[in-house]
């Protein structure tokens, strides 16, 4: 279900690090040797050989990241992003693995269009990348795509993302087949009727601001309605990038009762809220929209309390002159994969909100399980999918080092804390900074 | 490249803007209100005279682009330019280059490259002063956009209150009618509440936007809470948004039955007040409307000295105070 151009795997001895693996419960300063793309040995004073030594010392090392959400623009929006550009702002951002959207120019809803980008991401990934599959054709919210030739095909999972599945009746028919395939599916909440031309969260700040609402009742409602149809049809499912108060609730209660469904949140809606709408910076526009500040702790608290499984960047870029306009004319959506872990660590690591264990885990262990990936673990005899961080680097985000073709970041300009100095993917060191 | 990058950066609104603008009310003050207002007083008696322009601009260019059509808000920005002796340009959507398709930042560098003094825009979208004000040198002014911020508007509402009514503290000002698309009802209620005065919101549920209360004023929807204010604001319907199928209300008819402003819902003395254009027989009565306690072309008039005001603020340094007036007496 991953693809990434073919690459010698590397002998590499990562020393003096505090290795934190939180699934595996290890934190403690050691040397990693990795033979072949394999961790061979974890310990003190490691031979060296002749491996590619990095040396660690104050510097974290824990399982490499997955992202579980992720816009690659590819096919159609080349300028805008491509599997190379966005594959290398990946392993910037210390991913080993990441999943890609269907809602590119075509749709990914058969298994031409799949093949060909497989066949791309064979030629060009410099980590290994997945890609979903629409549930329907066109995205179009009427017919199921051909869910079974798709996972052959080597779809990682399904979602019509950017656009919600609006009929009950269709949804339902997507769980049934869906189980079938063994994949995961994956979908966007959002009641059309009630989010119609919303701009920005319904709340105090669009009401001084003007702009039209998107109320948190839009998401929350279709949240409730797809978590039923995964109860009743004993099926499981993924919540893409949750925003509200309610919605957390709602699944909080759901996976209490026993429905299978995971849910990721993004790192913008774990910093953010709607206030940072009144500077009317088209980078503050994405949908789900910034919400209130309750809403945001109700994320946190998710994310703590492991009602929410993932954090996903949502990282979607867009062409500068396509967001160099008035806030309400822009395109919703902003870039994420090479910012993630520092805005993360920075707004909730450092002020002692989430403890560094819980990122690290919704980072990498919790999006694999989601998608039925294998999960990055420090352990002797896995394939080494490594990031080395440096949490005491305070630095400002600018474009100019950006990986990703489009800039769109709400972090432009802002100082924060948590740089990734280096990123072992597959086995092969992708990224060193 | 590097130029791009510039710009880019400057997207972000700056946290102390280098140049004055006058974009939305939540950026003034109470003095900036009162210094402006006691500007545009003294602009009036200016008007009194035979020779009605004053030579205080000349040699300023100010530029008016509007996106949306407009008659009172272009045609007093452009006289107040005027009568201030500035140079004036105007450049409207249709049969400009916005029609080719040109990017509003395009458009603004443009008319930028004519080194503008002032700008002012009407734009349908919320933040397009913003982008003007980030890609120009110029003082932009915002003449309206979407449904954000009509700041001029505001202040000539409350010259005209002032005027009439001797004072806007403590004032109590019910605002009628479709507040959730209104421009004008933002911007008011930011003013009157700066000036001391209260708000009273009245409308339909849906055309009372949720959260509007955070703004410092209150909300019903039973008519008869225009019954104890001083002023009467009456919004205009908008047909526009009337499309089928957004159900903010049944139909217009039903809206006038319960929402119109009639002579039987008001008391003997309320002023009443509407910013045009106005839609006789829907949101106000013909008879609300030509009564001597309708003070809606006075909001014309006023208009235009508070437009003068505001181009004379943003282009001279420091405060107009009595020193200034006699400056004028003498021009």
């Amino acid at each position: 279900m991953l693809f990434a151009k073919d690459a010698s795997k590397e002998n590499i001895l990562v020393r003096g690090a505090r290795v934190l693996d939180p699934v595996e419960g290890v934190d403690s300063t050691l040397d990693v040797r990795i033979d072949g793309g394999v961790i061979a040995a974890l310990g003190t004073d490691l031979d060296p050989n002749s491996h590619r030594v990095i040396d660690a010392g104050g510097l974290v090392l824990a399982p490499a990241f997955v992202d579980p959400h992720v816009h690659l623009r590819t096919p159609g929006r080349e300028d805008e992003e491509t599997i190379a550009s966005g594959t290398a702002a990946a392993a910037a951002g210390g991913y080993c693995a990441i999943l890609a959207m269907p809602n590119t120019d075509p749709v990914v809803d058969s298994a031409a269009t799949l093949g060909s980008l497989v066949e791309a991401a064979r030629a060009e990934a410099v980590i290994p990348v997945g890609f979903l599959a629409s549930i329907t054709k066109g995205q179009a919210g009427a017919e199921l795509t051909e869910m079974g030739e798709l996972a052959n095909a080597g779809a990682a999972g399904f979602s019509d993302d950017g656009v919600p599945v609006a009929s009950a009746g269709l949804m339902r028919r997507a769980l049934q087949y869906g189980s079938v395939t063994g994949r995961r599916i994956a979908l966007h909440c959002e009641e059309p009727t009630l989010s119609r031309d919303g701009q920005m969260h319904e709340g105090d700040v669009s009401a001084e601001l003007g702009f039209t609402g998107y109320p948190s009742v839009a998401e929350s409602l279709m949240v409730e309605r797809d978590l039923a149809l995964a109860a009743y049809e004993r099926q499981p499912l993924h919540l893409l990038h949750l925003s509200a108060w309610e919605s957390v609730q709602a699944l909080r209660r759901a996976r209490a009762d026993g429905v299978q469904a995971t849910a990721e949140v993004t790192p913008h809606h774990l910093c953010l809220t709607d206030e940072a709408v009144r500077s009317l910076d088209p980078n503050r526009k994405m949908n789900p929209p910034l919400r209130a500040a309750s809403d945001r702790t109700a994320l946190v608290e998710g994310l703590k309390d492991g009602t929410i499984t993932a954090i996903a960047t949502d990282h979607a870029p867009h062409a500068r002159h396509e967001k160099e306009v008035p806030f309400e004319a822009a395109p919703f959506g902003v870039t994420g994969l090479e910012t993630a872990f520092a805005a993360v660590y920075t707004q909730l690591v450092e002020p002692g909100l989430v403890a560094l264990g819980v990122v690290l885990e919704r980072m990498s262990a919790g999006p694999a399980r989601a998608y039925g990936l294998e999960e990055p673990q420090i352990a002797v005899g896995r394939v080494a999918n490594l990031v080395l961080l440096d949490l005491n680097a305070s630095y400002r985000i600018t474009e100019d080092a950006f990986r990703s073709r489009s800039v769109n970041s709400w972090l432009l300009g802002e100082t924060v804390k948590g740089k990734v100095r280096a990123t072992i993917a597959a086995g092969r060191l992708v990224y060193r900074a | 490249m590097a130029e791009i990058r510039v710009m880019r950066e400057d997207l972000r609104p700056p946290a102390a803007p280098p140049r004055r603008h006058f974009i939305s009310i939540k950026e003034v003050t109470r003095e900036d209100v009162e210094r402006l207002l006691a500007t545009a007083r003294t602009f009036e008696r200016s008007l009194e005279r035979e020779v009605k322009k004053l030579p205080t601009l000349k040699g300023r260019l100010v530029i008016n682009v509007f996106y949306e059509s407009s008659t009172r808000t272009s045609s007093s920005f452009e006289l107040a330019a005027k009568r201030l002796s500035a140079d004036t340009m105007s450049i409207k959507s249709s049969g400009s280059s916005v029609d080719k398709g040109e990017s509003l930042k395009d458009t603004a560098i443009t008319l930028g490259a004519y080194d503008p003094d002032v700008i002012v825009i009407r734009h349908p979208q919320i933040g397009a002063p913003h982008l003007v004000a980030c890609v120009t040198d110029a003082h932009v002014v915002n003449a309206g956009d979407g449904k954000h911020q009509h700041p001029t508007q505001a202040l000539l509402d409350l010259y005209t209150m002032r005027e009439e009514l001797g004072r806007l503290e403590g004032l109590h000002v019910a605002i009628v009618g479709d507040v959730l698309h209104s421009r004008v009802a933002r911007s008011l209620i930011q003013a009157l509440a700066l000036m001391g005065a209260h708000v009273t919101l009245v409308g339909p549920p849906a055309l009372l936007p949720r959260g509007i209360e955070a703004m410092g004023c209150g909300a019903t929807t039973d008519i008869s809470g225009i019954a104890a204010a001083d002023v009467v604001y009456v919004l205009r319907m908008q047909r526009e948004r009337m499309e089928e199928g957004a159900n903010y209300v049944p139909s217009l008819r039903e809206y006038t039955a319960r929402w119109g402003v009639t002579p039987g819902r008001l008391r003997a003395g309320q002023k009443v007040m509407h910013p045009g254009p106005m839609n006789r027989g829907v949101e106000i009565d013909p008879r609300v409307a030509d009564h001597a306690d309708a003070l809606i072309e006075t909001q014309v008039r006023a208009g235009l000295v508070t437009r003068m005001a505001v181009l004379y603020d943003l282009l001279t340094s420091g405060p107009v105070e009595v020193k200034t007036e006699t400056v004028l007496e003498v021009a």
